[in-house]
């Protein structure tokens, strides 16, 4: 009993005695069991939904009707559907992350479209202007959805309920009362402005593309121009919002206080997060996202339409929820979100085209979340090291 | 010590939650360079005290000062911003993520004070692992989910974050009900060390052993009042004790403990035969 007799204990001799390391002893921690690289990858949020992409992916080429899916025409059209879905998918991921929900984003869709056509058509704003009003409406809107949810503490769910009925309401109710109609043509005829339009409805790298057809490398017209002329303007949005978001969520104080918001907003709000300020501005996300939207259709149709958008908000969620967001809050990534969105697009022209009756997408759908969030209560208690409990 | 102006003071507090009264007329001062513990049952009113003194809850009635000038916190983030740190009761920690993000949670460092500046994680992953080997946990890896650490190393994050950013005063809500020996301790010298470097610190504890040796001042809560406020030297350990227990003889309860004790110890032979 060395170790009792010295006035400064040894501590190599207690070691001796009962095995016990100094602590800041340093060198490799014994307590780490060594995870591969396999094992860290799945227990990336994202994992289940890239797997799943993975065996969308394969199923599909196994399927009739492959060719068509994969032709470069083919992954434009199921592309520009995963754009825009998941351009407003990753807006409600964040809002989801942060433990709240937006169901109004469908009804907002058609709302702004309306705000586009009705400011141009009858109060003969430049598109430019009508854009812009559109998302000043979005703006105001999420505000205000974001301030009740916050100061009546309600749950978002019944608010935004409400909100989906009164913008669609709004929607049809206005436009019929000024145009007569439920739907506003010609939005883009009166005074052209090719170059706002082309913003949201342009393409880009058609040099590149005329070019590949010019070596004959895709299919081309007669005259020379491709069939597919450049990568449409929704699917760079798409790509330009998630990586913006992803850096948001991961590497900004801002994306700190969302997860915490969501993880458990009484803890956040007593450590000093503006629960309020987060959940207010991320309710302005989601409108903005669907305005975003709304106008990449208007300038795509060059009309607006009362119903655009109808059940948008549940397309939103399912794919959040298929890129590993958990619905409770406080996790997730929104890259997990840009295979979701994927996931769906293929899906939906992967039945068309192999010729399935598109009734079925809606069984394959509801099949999916289900999967889904089984991959995600899995994927959550692998993150806090496997343990069955909270 | 008389002459200093009280880091923090609160005047005539009460705290409604509906109709119930849970701290009623309550006049506290905490003065720089000084340990206060609260002393109080369960339910007393200790944590309902300091959630005022945090920002979380503001006061029904009466005014909160700081530096002698009185003050309105609309949330905890301006208490914060006056140089108020705790650590609360129930931790205030969100399990799902990592101890950085807990640590920093609401102070992130970033890079730039632009508004979507990059946070610095690398630096926050070191701070955090230096200061919580301070205090004696052998962080494994700093990016670890706060929700899988054991409850003695996620109030160790806790205590950590708060003696890290504690700028003024410092608040301990039952600091050391789930530490270790070694812990413990750790958490006494930090406490005198705050004291030393001038800040006002403010402990909650319920065991005797860690509140008398470091507090220099003790305030009596019972039923949300204010029962008196002693220094050290008017005060004996054995009186502390018993406000502690909520003014319960702890000898009657322990005759009683005894008395159990050998009606089972009496019983046991029989039970065997
Ligand atoms: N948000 C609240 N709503 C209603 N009553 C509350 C609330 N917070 C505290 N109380 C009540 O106020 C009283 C004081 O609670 P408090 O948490 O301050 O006690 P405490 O002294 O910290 O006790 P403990 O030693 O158990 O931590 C309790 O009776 C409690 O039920
Ligand atoms: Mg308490």
């Amino acid at each position: 009993m060395t170790a009792v007799e010295q006035q400064v204990p040894d501590l190599t001799s207690q070691e001796n005695r009962f095995g016990i390391k100094p602590k800041r002893a340093g060198g490799a921690d014994e307590r780490l069991a060594a995870a591969n690289w396999f094992t860290k990858l799945l227990r990336r949020p994202e994992a289940g939904a890239a797997g799943g992409l993975v065996a969308t992916i394969v199923i599909f080429a196994l399927l009739p009707g492959a060719a068509n899916l994969y032709s470069l025409q083919g992954a434009m059209t199921f592309l520009t559907l995963s754009a825009e879905l998941g351009i407003i998918a990753t807006a409600t991921a964040l809002l989801i992350i942060a433990g709240e929900f937006d169901l109004s984003i469908g009804s907002m869709i058609g709302f702004a479209g309306v705000v586009i056509g009705l400011t141009v058509r009858e109060l003969g704003f430049p598109l430019w202007g009508g854009i812009a009003s559109a998302f000043a409406v979005a703006v105001l809107v999420g505000y205000l959805n974001g301030l009740i949810v916050v100061r009546t503490r309600l749950p978002s769910f019944i608010v935004t309920l409400a909100s989906l009925f009164i913008l669609r309401g709004l929607s049809i109710a206005i436009t019929r009362a000024v145009t007569g109609r439920t739907q506003i043509p010609y939005i883009l005829d009166d005074v052209p402005d090719p170059a706002t339009a082309g913003l949201f409805n342009g393409h880009v790298f058609t040099g590149f593309f005329r070019w590949m057809a010019a070596q004959g490398w895709i299919a081309a017209r007669s005259d020379g121009i491709p069939f597919v002329t450049g990568i449409p303007a929704s699917i760079v949005w798409w790509l330009a919002i998630t990586a913006a978001a992803g850096y948001v969520l991961t590497q900004t104080r801002y994306g700190n206080w969302i997860f915490a918001t969501g993880g458990d907003q009484e803890v956040a709000r007593n450590v000093g997060v503006p629960v309020g300020r987060v959940k207010i501005s991320l309710f302005i996300c989601t409108a903005c996202a669907a305005t975003l939207l709304a106008t990449i259709q208007v300038m795509e149709a060059g009309s607006a339409d009362t119903t655009r958008g109808l059940l948008k908000e549940f397309e939103a969620i399912i794919a959040a929820v298929i890129g590993g967001v958990l619905l409770t809050g406080g996790y997730g990534t929104v890259y997990g979100v840009l295979f979701g969105s994927l996931i769906f697009g293929l899906v939906q022209m992967g039945i068309f085209y192999t010729g399935i009756d598109t009734d079925w997408f809606k069984v394959f759908l509801g099949l999916v979340i289900l999967a889904a969030v089984l991959v995600n209560t899995y994927i959550r208690t692998k993150a806090l090291g496997g343990g069955r409990s909270r | 010590m008389s002459a200093l102006v009280p880091a923090m003071e609160l005047s005539g507090v009460s705290v409604n939650f509906g109709s119930v009264k849970a701290l009623q007329d309550i006049d506290i001062k905490v003065y720089p360079g000084e340990v206060h513990c609260l002393l109080g049952d369960n339910g007393a009113g200790k944590s309902t005290l300091i959630k005022v003194l945090s920002g979380v809850h503001r006061p029904s009635r009466g005014q909160i000062l700081v530096d002698g000038r009185p003050v309105a916190f609309r949330n905890p983030r301006e208490a914060q911003a006056m140089g108020v740190a705790t650590v609360f009761q129930d931790l205030g920690m969100i399990p799902l993520m990592s101890i950085t993000r807990n640590f920093f949670l609401g102070r992130e460092p970033t890079r730039s004070s632009l508004p979507f500046s990059r946070m610095d994680k690398e630096r926050a992953n070191s701070v955090a692992k230096q200061a919580m080997a301070d205090i004696g946990i052998d962080v494994r890896d700093p990016t670890q989910a706060v929700g899988t650490l054991s409850g003695g190393e996620r109030q160790s994050v806790a205590i950590a974050r708060a003696v890290h950013f504690g700028a003024k005063v410092l608040i301990l809500d039952e600091p050391t009900s789930a530490l270790g020996v070694h812990q413990a301790a750790m958490v006494l010298k930090f406490i005198i060390e705050a004291r030393m470097r001038g800040l006002a610190v403010i402990f909650i504890s319920h065991n005797i052993h860690h509140a008398y040796p470091v507090g220099d001042t003790f305030t009596l809560l019972n039923r949300g009042r204010n029962r008196g406020t002693y220094a050290k030297s008017d005060i004996s350990r054995d009186e502390v004790v018993s406000i502690m227990s909520g003014g319960e003889d702890l000898k009657v309860v322990e005759a009683e403990i005894e008395a159990l004790l050998a009606s089972i110890a009496a019983q046991r032979p029989a039970a065997a035969l």
